[in-house]
């Protein structure tokens, strides 16, 4: 009993060795980022890893100097718009396709399905000559909204979601003659939380890591989003201060990281939820 | 039901099915109209955005093209044959699957390692499962400009440490072998965080009795993890392989774009040039329109393939136990 016991625990003691060495291997280069964000000067270039006094400095030179502020406000803009117009789309459509009877539906779902094998990347040349020829988007938030507002996951998350309440509930709510938006509003809804909550941590920080599409098409420097202005700042100012760099970064982190954080909960248990048996 | 996700959009795990509700009808409203309108929204933004430039993609792939001039012209299968042909190419797809296969193998059994570790009732469970999820929150483009300076030859940390420890100084993004490596692991790491939230909902899945039945049959930790633990995860390891693949395809732009910028150059080619960096430096810095398009359609048959073989094998092939 005691070989067993002392067994179990040199087990879990192998357990915490491993965990926080991984811990802080997968932490290590924020943490750096982090220390380098409060140096200056000769340090930041140095191997000094003592922590400074300069983030304040450092991160108002990136915010105003390299003009990172606008950039996070313009990813805070189009993140919020994407976020909110995929939850307020994908659950129509799906509130259509569980709750009505109508021609073509199952190939309708199957059109909404495959747009899942045509991510933007593939389309950008295309979607290029579209937004900026023929749209003239290019100066405009419209360009890095619009294209991302329906979303075929958040459709086809919403529908497993309202297919796993009971039908009992949608017969009470029509015999009590609520219509389908009320339906939606009152009951659907309000039982939702945590599937709006896990979709709406995915959107977010997907629409904040946007690189490539805001690269291509946006042509006004004043809308350009974070993770493009990242990169600018590296070509400004990564020969001389990458202090200032890592506080860029460590801004642009922020957002998605308290986003994360927060709807946490509703992450977890949003996924959890699908699992039951 | 098991589903591949584009790039960055993490959706339901391969196990969430549930036929037993499939079949439920829920039609209870009536109204001819009313389900277009509700459906109006997402299909014109679809139609638009993703069915019509998928079709002038396929266009554009017939003809030499130069979008921003506006001038084009028939060519047919040029475009294709001239691609299939090239060295460059064959090089650039070669590196890509093996960039490919790396991060899959190495970011699945990191991910699936430490979550199961985190999973084990220990004290402090929840303190390491949060640290290991949340760089779920960067981005390429973050995590790219972090390694940049982190393996700075002169002035990143990495080569300060090994100049003080081994009087080494690698010149990381100049040696075909290390910049690959390090575009490999800050791929890695950067997915660890997405791999991880899913290992770790699938593990809570895994009914304790199970496990505990295993231990009174004598298994040893490292056993009921294999033979019970795993083969119940098989549908959860499926859907992160498709995801991760269809990620490193697309996700790892960013990261190339800022650490390695496609170089540096190793036989024909940047050895960090990937299909999707490829894709744009021929689309908008050589701005050969129509070259890009063809290689669009070839990585959109890849993208189809992927998503045929998960559905086909998706949901047939694993399934949990009994």
């Amino acid at each position: 009993m005691a070989l067993k016991f002392s067994k179990r625990r040199r087990g879990a003691l192998l357990t915490h060795l491993i965990l926080s060495v991984a811990v802080l291997l997968i932490a290590s280069p924020l943490l750096f980022a982090l220390i380098k964000a409060t140096q200056a000067g000769a340090q930041v270039v140095g191997p000094s890893l003592a922590v400074g006094r300069h983030f304040l400095d450092n991160a108002r030179v990136a915010w105003e100097g390299a003009g990172l502020g606008q950039y996070m406000v313009n990813s805070a803009i189009v993140a919020v718009c994407v976020t909110f117009g995929k939850t307020v789309l994908s659950l129509l459509a799906a509130l259509a396709f569980v709750y009505f009877r109508f021609p073509l539906k199952s190939l309708l779902f199957a059109a909404v399905l495959f747009t899942l094998a045509l991510p933007t990347e593939l389309l950008v040349v295309a979607l290029f000559d579209l937004v900026s020829g023929g749209l003239h988007w290019g100066n405009s938030y419209a360009a890095i909204i619009v294209p991302f507002l329906a979303s075929a996951t958040g459709t086809l998350l919403f529908r497993q979601h309202f297919m796993n309440i009971p039908a009992s509930l949608s017969d009470a709510a029509r015999i009590d003659g609520a219509g389908p938006l009320t339906f939606l509003s009152r009951i659907l809804i309000p039982m939702s939380w945590n599937t709006i909550g896990a979709l709406a941590v995915i959107q977010f920080v997907s629409a904040w890591d946007q690189y490539l599409w805001p690269l291509i098409i946006m042509q006004s420097e004043g809308k350009q989003v974070i993770q493009v202005g990242l990169s600018k700042l590296i070509d400004t100012e990564g020969q001389s201060s990458w202090g200032v760099v890592m506080a860029g970064a460590i801004l642009a982190i922020v957002p998605p990281m308290v986003v994360f954080t927060a709807l946490q909960e509703q992450f977890s248990k949003g996924f959890a939820l699908g699992q039951d048996k | 039901m098991s589903l591949v996700q584009p790039t960055r959009k993490p959706a339901k795990n391969a196990a969430t099915d549930s036929p037993q509700h499939a079949g439920a009808s829920h039609a209870v409203f009536r109204g001819r109209w009313l389900p277009w309108l509700l459906l109006l929204p997402s299909l014109i933004v679809l139609a638009v955005f993703s069915y019509y430039p998928a079709l002038s993609t396929l266009r554009l792939s017939v003809f030499r093209a130069n979008i921003v001039i506006g001038n084009e012209q028939f060519v047919g299968v040029e475009n294709f044959v001239t691609l299939l042909r090239s060295p460059v190419y064959h090089q650039v797809i070669l590196q890509t699957l093996v960039f490919m296969a790396l991060v899959v193998s190495l970011g699945l059994i990191i991910a699936l390692g430490l979550a199961w570790l985190a999973s084990k009732p220990i004290a402090g469970a929840k303190f390491y499962r949060l640290m290991l999820i949340y760089p779920y929150a960067l981005s390429p483009a973050i995590a790219g400009t972090l390694w940049l300076f982190l393996f700075n030859p002169e002035v990143g940390a990495v080569n300060a440490l090994l100049g003080n420890l081994f009087d080494l100084k690698p010149r990381w993004l100049d040696n075909p072998v290390l910049a690959f490596g390090l575009v490999v692991a800050a791929t890695v790491w950067k997915g660890l965080g997405y791999n991880i939230v899913f290992y770790l909902a699938a593990i809570q899945t895994v009914p304790k009795e199970l496990t505990e039945a295993a231990e009174i049959d004598g298994a040893n930790g490292w056993q009921s993890f294999w033979r019970v633990v795993f083969p119940l995860l098989s549908p959860m390891t499926f859907f992160l392989v498709f995801t991760n693949i269809v990620s490193a395809l697309f996700d790892s732009f960013g990261l190339v774009d800022i650490l390695t910028r496609g170089g540096p150059v190793y036989g024909q080619t940047g050895i960090t040039t990937f299909l999707m960096y490829q894709l744009y430096q021929d689309g908008f810095r050589n701005f050969r329109s129509g070259a890009a398009a063809s290689q669009a359609v070839l990585m959109l048959m890849l993208v189809v393939c992927i998503v045929v073989l998960q559905f086909r094998y998706g949901n047939r092939k694993v399934h949990y136990g009994a």
